[in-house]
């Protein structure tokens, strides 16, 4: 096991924006909330799986909601810990190691304050990977580990427990939820066993994140291209290069829906590139051709290799387009059935992105 | 007639107007007061084209004198930050990610309470007045007399805000109340953080207000005052001392808007070439088109409306170094040391205006000096310039329509009168003083911005209410009412958010009622 500490929360922050594909909020709340939270209780320890006994108690916790809500409506910072304890009276065992839902976004840190204030490690991995818009979009469901029960606590001291059928219906349920509690809430779900764990979440993504957000920082003062760095260090690569020359934006309430087109620079000149996005982006096509498509991650990334979010994709912008495969668990019949391009409407068959 | 005046770090530029006419200009150096400036610059006026006082019916100024303050740490007052919104917010209080030394200036005195609303109007917790008139004993007791206040959700609705600065004032009276909901937008750090600055300000918004007015009244001007806006319009003295930290950004836009009036187009990019960066910006309806994204000053990330400008670090004393894989120009510049510094004034850095002499395209200083430059350098350097601008140019733009591009400032001197990428450039007379022109246009404005739940049958009628409302105000404002005009309507669905809520945001603008009445006076 190790300590992260505040310093560390920054760099995984950068490397999760990166991750989230365009979605999945920005981390900057996220990030403040779980420095205060190290602040006042101490470095809090990250273990890999691999040290996680059998018998451990796991549970994950993530963020349900609208970040545009969070970045208003600040969180009381007690949301986490009050789903976590009354997840853990649910189930009626001391939960031993807490779990990032989804590494892509605000939540790759959401479990740093229940972990330190509560003395427990975090297991340095999540259950996506990435960023998805939607609860049951995890690799828990494609080996029967639900979101059952899955505790809801909002800020202002109301907490639910759902017992559910499905992931599906955890989705539904615990959305509307959520929307009576004012759009956001903290949700510790998935509990399972240290071997479950083990067997099912996606390795090593914390760390992941955090190497990704210092590579970021190193490439600039060395003056390397940052999307290059980025795209080679997760195994993918720079799929486009150029200006974005169109936005169009579909009014689909609760989704940032839509398409931009983009036209090539340097390498790709003369050539042109699609984006499809909801809330993360999701499809890349190149010349009339599918390039990338969910599940794999599709990374649109400034010069400087900020990532730029769907919901700020205007005209003009110079950005490079990164892909990067997903964990191998996505690209099954089953994890396509559920995060691939079917579920989201679109009707092209997945290609995984090619080494 | 009017007087323009632009307070910059370096120069004061200063342009007497009547009507479209530019009568006289001049140029002085910013004192370290703003106020010996201004005097100085109205006596070069005089010195150009003699008035009398009396014929002058307005006074508008731009000034950076309310940032740099913010930036040096200097004139700001100790401020009470007051959120509402327990029992939200408690993990992320006011000043949080502030850098330690700001902080301490002015007191980080901080205070969390109940209220603040839903996205949808519903109530968190209501007020409690108690807890409020705690916080203003403590106030009290600490001696602060400005105070920031802010609460969850304040553009969906304001009354907490108001309701609590009510019972605040009402223990402690003298009180400087600045509201989040009048400055900021979605995102309550951001918004709570300009508002802190905003009530910063207020005691030296105080100061200089009276500063101005006593100056001006000592040189026989009477006729009312008015400081420039981020958003190109004018703010009365008055509004002034209650908004300082909306004149953060007035500089660029007033070049821009400057710009736009002296070329004449409402549509069109504009360069501004100082002597250390050049500024890109763009006007629809002859405004700035406004940055998106969090601004960040001295450190604090704020969210209030600034131009989307464009900077980097190219002017005209930008030192410029043969390198084997190229040229490079700046970003250092010599600043105002140029006419030292310079080739051709006999110093001995090359910079870009040396490079623009060797080329012809200024009459600066001794072109003997620089008579020995490389001509492939020269055409390097030129090339170069030509080449940021137009990318930059590009960056700027929103559709691939061609656009015509004005040029402004004593740098741009370096551009030559073709540019590749750019179909139209224009260099607009008096464009070196474009942004004192830019504050002597006289428009106040209007703006309605809050949160609607929008039921898709009303949808005209709501924005035809907030239309209603930035006219309404702008008249308020001192527009003539004939002239005001809508210049920008925008609905934007909030993303995430179910149901139908959008932020309606409404400005009209309209031409300032110049009359010769004397300066009003005011409690």
């Amino acid at each position: 096991m190790r300590e992260i500490g505040a310093d560390e929360l920054r760099q995984i922050a950068r490397g999760a924006a990166i991750l989230g594909t365009g979605g999945g909020g920005d981390p900057y709340i996220g990030r403040l909330v779980a420095e205060q939270a190290v602040l006042e209780y101490g470095p809090v320890l990250a273990a890999e799986l691999h040290e996680v006994p059998d018998d451990a108690v796991v549970a994950g916790i993530g963020m349900i909601g609208a970040p545009t809500v969070m970045i208003e409506k600040l969180p009381a910072g007690q949301e986490a810990v009050t789903a976590f304890l009354t997840l853990q009276r649910e189930i009626g065992r001391p939960i031993t190691h807490v779990l990032p839902i989804e590494v892509g976004g605000m939540n790759s840190l959401a479990p740093f304050p229940v972990a330190a204030s509560l003395g427990l490690p975090v297991l340095d991995a999540d259950c996506m990977g990435r960023a998805f818009p939607m609860v049951q979009m995890v690799v828990c469901t494609l080996d029967g580990v639900l979101a059952k029960p899955l505790a809801i606590a909002d800020e202002k001291g109301n907490s639910i427990v759902l017992d559910v059928r499905d992931n599906h219906w955890a989705e539904r349920l615990a959305r509307s939820a959520t929307i009576g509690m004012g759009c956001t809430a903290l949700m510790s779900s998935f509990p399972m066993s240290g071997k479950q764990a083990r067997d099912i979440t996606i390795p090593g993504t914390l760390t992941l994140a955090s190497r990704l957000g210092r590579l970021v920082e190193q490439a600039r003062r060395d003056r390397q291209d940052p999307c290059a760095a980025i795209a080679s260090f997760l195994g993918g690569r720079v799929l486009f290069t150029g200006k974005v020359v169109d936005v169009m934006r579909a009014t689909d309430p609760g989704f940032a829906k839509g398409e931009a087109w983009l036209e090539g620079m340097a390498a790709y000149d003369g050539g042109n590139c699609r984006l499809a996005f909801q809330n993360e982006h999701l499809v890349a096509s190149r010349d009339g051709a599918v390039v990338a498509s969910v599940p794999d991650l599709i990374c649109v990334l400034d010069a400087e290799g900020e990532p730029v979010p769907a919901e700020r994709l205007r005209y003009g912008q110079r950005v490079s387009v990164v892909g990067a495969p997903c964990h191998p668990r996505w690209r099954t019949p089953e994890g396509l059935a559920l995060v691939g391009p079917s579920a989201f409407g679109y009707s092209h068959d997945y290609t995984p992105l090619g080494a | 007639m009017h007087i323009g005046i632009d307070v910059g770090g370096t120069n004061t530029d200063a342009v007497l107007v009547e009507g479209r006419r530019v009568l006289a200009e001049c140029k002085t150096t910013t004192t370290a007061d703003v106020t010996s400036g201004i005097v100085e610059a109205v006596d070069g006026l005089r010195a150009v084209r003699a008035f009398d006082p009396a014929a002058i019916n307005a006074v508008m100024i731009g000034t950076t004198h309310f940032v740099n303050a913010v930036v040096e740490g200097r004139g700001l007052a100790q401020t009470a930050a007051v959120r509402l919104g327990l029992p939200a917010t408690k993990a992320l209080p006011p000043f949080v990610d502030w850098p330690q030394r700001l902080r301490q200036v002015i007191g980080g005195h901080a205070y969390l309470c109940h209220g603040g609303h839903e996205y949808d109007g519903r109530v968190i917790s209501p007020l409690n007045e108690d807890e409020l008139r705690g916080v203003a004993t403590d106030i009290a007791a600490k001696g602060v007399r400005s105070v920031a206040i802010s609460s969850v959700f304040s553009l969906v609705n304001g009354d907490f805000e108001r309701q609590a600065a009510e019972i605040l004032t009402a223990e402690v009276p003298d009180l400087l109340v600045s509201f989040s909901h009048e400055i900021g937008r979605l995102g309550l750090l951001e918004r709570e953080n300009a508002t802190i600055i905003n009530a910063a300000l207020r005691e030296l918004a105080e100061q200089i207000a009276d500063g101005l007015t006593e100056s001006l009244t000592a040189q026989g001007i009477h006729a009312p005052l008015y400081l420039s806006q981020n958003d190109g319009t004018l703010m009365d003295l008055e509004y002034a001392r209650c908004y300082p930290v909306a004149t953060f950004s007035s500089g660029p836009t007033n070049s821009m808007r400057g710009g736009a009036f002296l070329s004449g187009l409402d549509e069109c990019a504009v360069i501004d070439i100082g002597g250390t960066t050049t500024d890109v910006g763009m006007l629809n309806n002859g405004f700035p088109r406004e940055a998106s994204s969090e601004v960040v000053i001295s450190g604090v990330r704020t969210n209030f409306r600034m131009p989307d400008v464009l900077s980097v670090g190219l002017g005209g004393g930008s030192v410029v170094r043969s390198q084997p894989q190229g040229v490079e120009i700046g970003p250092e510049s010599v600043g105002f040391r140029l006419s030292q510094q310079a080739l051709v004034f006999g110093g001995d850095t090359l910079t870009a205006t040396d490079v623009a002499v060797a080329a012809g395209l200024a009459d600066i200083g001794d072109r003997a000096l620089v008579k020995h430059l490389d001509r492939a350098l020269v055409r390097a350097v030129l090339d170069h310039v030509c080449e940021r601008i137009a990318t930059q140019v590009d960056r700027m733009r929103t559709c691939p329509a061609p656009l015509p591009v004005v040029l402004v400032g004593g740098g741009s001197v370096l551009v030559p009168d073709q540019v590749e990428g750019i179909s139209e450039l224009i260099r607009p007379p008096h464009h070196a003083f474009a942004n004192a022109i830019g504050a002597a246009i006289a428009q106040v404005g209007g703006e309605v911005d809050r949160v609607f739940t929008i039921d898709p049958s009303r949808r005209e009628e709501v924005l035809d209410s907030a239309r209603q409302e930035a006219v309404d105000k702008a008249v308020a404002a001192g527009a003539r009412a004939d002239s005001v005009r809508i210049v920008e309507v925008e609905e934007i669905p909030l993303a995430y958010l179910p149901g139908n809520a959008s932020r309606v945001r409404a400005r009209a603008v309209g031409d300032l009622v110049l009359d010769d009445a004397p300066r009003r006076a005011r409690a």
